[in-house]
């Protein structure tokens, strides 16, 4: 359950900036943090992120569980759970998302920003036929009758292969397959062609061959110039898809880099540590385990502890610095 | 596939699939032809019973079951099966709505209590006021003030009913809300009333037609219990509760004026807890404890 929280709260100036008028930027958050106090320690889901999305391009957010890429994703669907604390600015087309009201929210959310939620078994209302989920978006706009938008879900449905269409957009999503209800997702998230798409983990529990089927669909959505945002932990999807590659760990942005180049040489040891980890690198694993999830983390680097490099100068948090090109890291080491 | 499941491949269950579930399912069967053989006894009386249920016969008091009187007559010499088939009109048609009315109001209160955490603390206070008192306490004084008018008798089973019912759909509207279809469209900016309504409903009918089913029975007995208080409906509309309490001063003389009445009231509760239960056990089939 999600709740809007709007807050004027600016913590600190922004820090790194990308790619400034090269392309114009879509979506810009700015140190952003969502926190969520607990009676012992205040765990910091988000942490003061900055990151700035380009029109057109697809944007992989790549982090292990609890490094806060699905908690970022959903904020800027303006979307919060109860009980946290926000802080920051989420810009889009020039709108401060936090200040908007529900009512101005309902009209960016699904029509400008759409939202691929994960989990596709659960994601899909069990008792309503399938075909008017995936129209639901469009129902709330004015023009579309209900025979337009059936036409329309049909459409989609042959372009993301639920097939056949009028029998699929009859059916009820529990004669789906996994990567039908995906597919059918990806048709949901497109239905009014918003501008921009987040997916959150669109290959969770997903073998190979619907990955495959799964990428195709969202290079689909690529080449309708819709603007993406994949959030995963599945390296492979993200060097298939993207263009540029974040990095997250304990709430923070580590790295924003260049998707060709970060797979040559990432910027920060947390990011070679991830790639390293992968089967045709020698699936070595990185030391230790993530702390901030449990609220221990207190100051300095995050990734100190279990950073093989890591000195005196690491007790002090890094900023995000322009590392080469447009590429930027959070490590001392490129000062 | 087990005979116990309904084919959830087309939501509406064809004629085929129904009797595959009825087969394999004795208990479910027997509580439905209960049900159904009562309620068309009661909606056909005037075509089954031999006698208009007002008709005295005073030559022929306390009459021992005649081809006539097929199950003797009462202390004004009026035909007791005809009194029997009949009573359980007005019983019914205030249950059935007074059930629906009680659906309604728990679904409006448990939906929103359920939906809204600001709401919830507001609505389920209120709603233990009126779960706090045993339905016939509060049936009482209305009763009292309204009068006992079929209307007056629908409120004093609306008023502590509802309760129930919204205790029940909140804690649906708990879990479902909590869903990734309900994130989903929250997600692509469906207001409130569009997600209560059209995604969290839905997914609660399973609850509500079997509670609805057990309080169907549950409000037969309150109408029933207030006829037997002399508060229900009066006479010489025939109505099972008021028979009783007839049929129990002259329980000696003629035994089949409370007997039949009784055994009416037994076979409607019994059919519907069957109903109910089977119906639980195949919505949820982990639990087997039922609460009435």
């Amino acid at each position: 359950m999600y709740y809007n929280i709007c807050n004027y709260h600016k913590t600190g100036p922004c820090r790194y900036r990308d790619r400034k008028g090269t392309m114009s930027i879509i979506i810009e958050v700015n140190q952003l943090s969502v926190h969520f106090p607990l009676s012992t320690a205040t765990v910091k889901a988000v942490d003061g992120v900055d990151l700035a999305v380009e029109e057109r391009e697809t944007l992989a957010i790549i982090g292990e569980s609890g490094s806060g890429k699905s908690v970022l994703g959903t904020a800027i669907l303006g979307l919060f759970p109860p009980t946290c604390t926000v802080s920051g600015t989420i810009t889009y087309e020039g709108k401060d998302l936090l200040c908007l009201s529900e009512e101005q929210l309902r009209s960016v959310r699904g029509l400008q920003i759409a939202w691929i939620p994960q989990n596709p078994a659960s994601a899909l209302n069990p008792s309503m036929r399938t075909g008017l989920q995936v129209g639901e978006p469009l129902s709330r706009q004015a023009g579309w009758t209900r025979e337009r938008i059936h036409e329309r879900v049909l459409e989609l449905f042959a372009k993301f292969r639920v097939l056949p269409p009028e029998e699929r957009s009859q059916a009820y999503p529990d004669s789906y397959s996994g990567g039908m209800l995906q597919r059918s997702l990806v048709a949901m998230g497109t239905s009014a062609s918003p501008k921009v798409i987040i997916a959150d983990e669109p290959t969770k529990g997903v073998d190979t061959l619907n990955k495959e089927s799964i990428a195709t669909a969202f290079r689909e959505v690529r080449n309708q110039g819709i603007t993406l945002v994949v959030i995963t932990h599945d390296l492979d999807f993200a060097r298939e898809l993207a263009d540029r590659v974040v990095v997250m760990y304990n709430g923070a942005v580590l790295e924003i880099s260049d998707k060709e180049r970060f797979f040559e040489r990432p910027l920060h040891p947390y990011s070679a540590g991830l790639l390293r980890s992968l089967p045709e690198n020698g699936l070595v694993p990185i030391p230790g385990r993530a702390t901030a999830r449990d609220g221990a983390f207190t100051s300095g680097c995050r990734f100190r502890s279990r950073c093989p490099g890591a000195g005196e100068r690491c007790a002090e948090e890094p900023p995000l610095i322009r590392a080469r090109h447009d590429d930027a890291v959070r490590c001392w080491n490129y000062d | 596939m087990d005979a116990g499941c309904v084919n959830l491949q087309d939501r509406f269950p064809t004629l085929r699939g129904i009797m595959d579930v009825l087969r394999g399912n004795v208990t479910l069967t027997a509580g439905l032809v209960i049900f159904f053989t009562l309620f068309l006894i009661t909606i056909l009386a005037p075509v089954i019973a031999p006698h208009d249920p007002a008709e005295q016969d005073l030559g022929n008091r306390f009459a021992s079951p005649t081809p006539e009187y097929p199950l003797g007559t009462d202390q004004f010499g009026r035909c007791i099966f005809s009194r029997t088939v009949y009573g359980g009109q007005i019983s019914l048609a205030i249950a059935v709505i007074s059930t629906v009315a009680c659906v309604l109001i728990g679904i409006l209160v448990g939906m929103y209590a359920g939906y809204y955490p600001r709401l919830d603390a507001p609505l389920m206070r209120m709603t233990d006021i009126f779960l706090a008192f045993p339905a016939i306490v509060l049936a009482l004084p209305i009763i009292a003030i309204v009068g006992p008018t079929p209307l007056g008798i629908i409120l004093a089973i609306l008023l502590p009913g509802w309760a129930k019912f919204a205790r029940v759909i909140r804690s649906s509207t708990l879990s479902v809300k909590s869903s990734g279809f309900v994130e989903a469209s929250k997600a692509a900016g469906a207001t409130d009333t569009h997600i209560l309504f059209r995604h969290i409903l839905p997914n609660c009918y399973g609850p509500i037609i079997e509670i609805a089913t057990l309080g169907l029975g549950s409000k037969i007995i309150t109408i029933t219990s207030l006829g037997f208080l002399g508060l229900g409906v009066q006479p010489p509309i025939p109505e099972w509760g008021t028979m009783i309490n007839q049929g129990l001063t002259m329980l000696e003389k003629a035994p089949m004026i409370a007997l039949s009445a009784g055994s009416m009231i037994v076979l409607f509760v019994l059919a519907t807890n069957l109903i109910g239960s089977e119906l639980r056990k195949i919505i949820d089939p982990r639990s087997d404890t039922i609460v009435i």
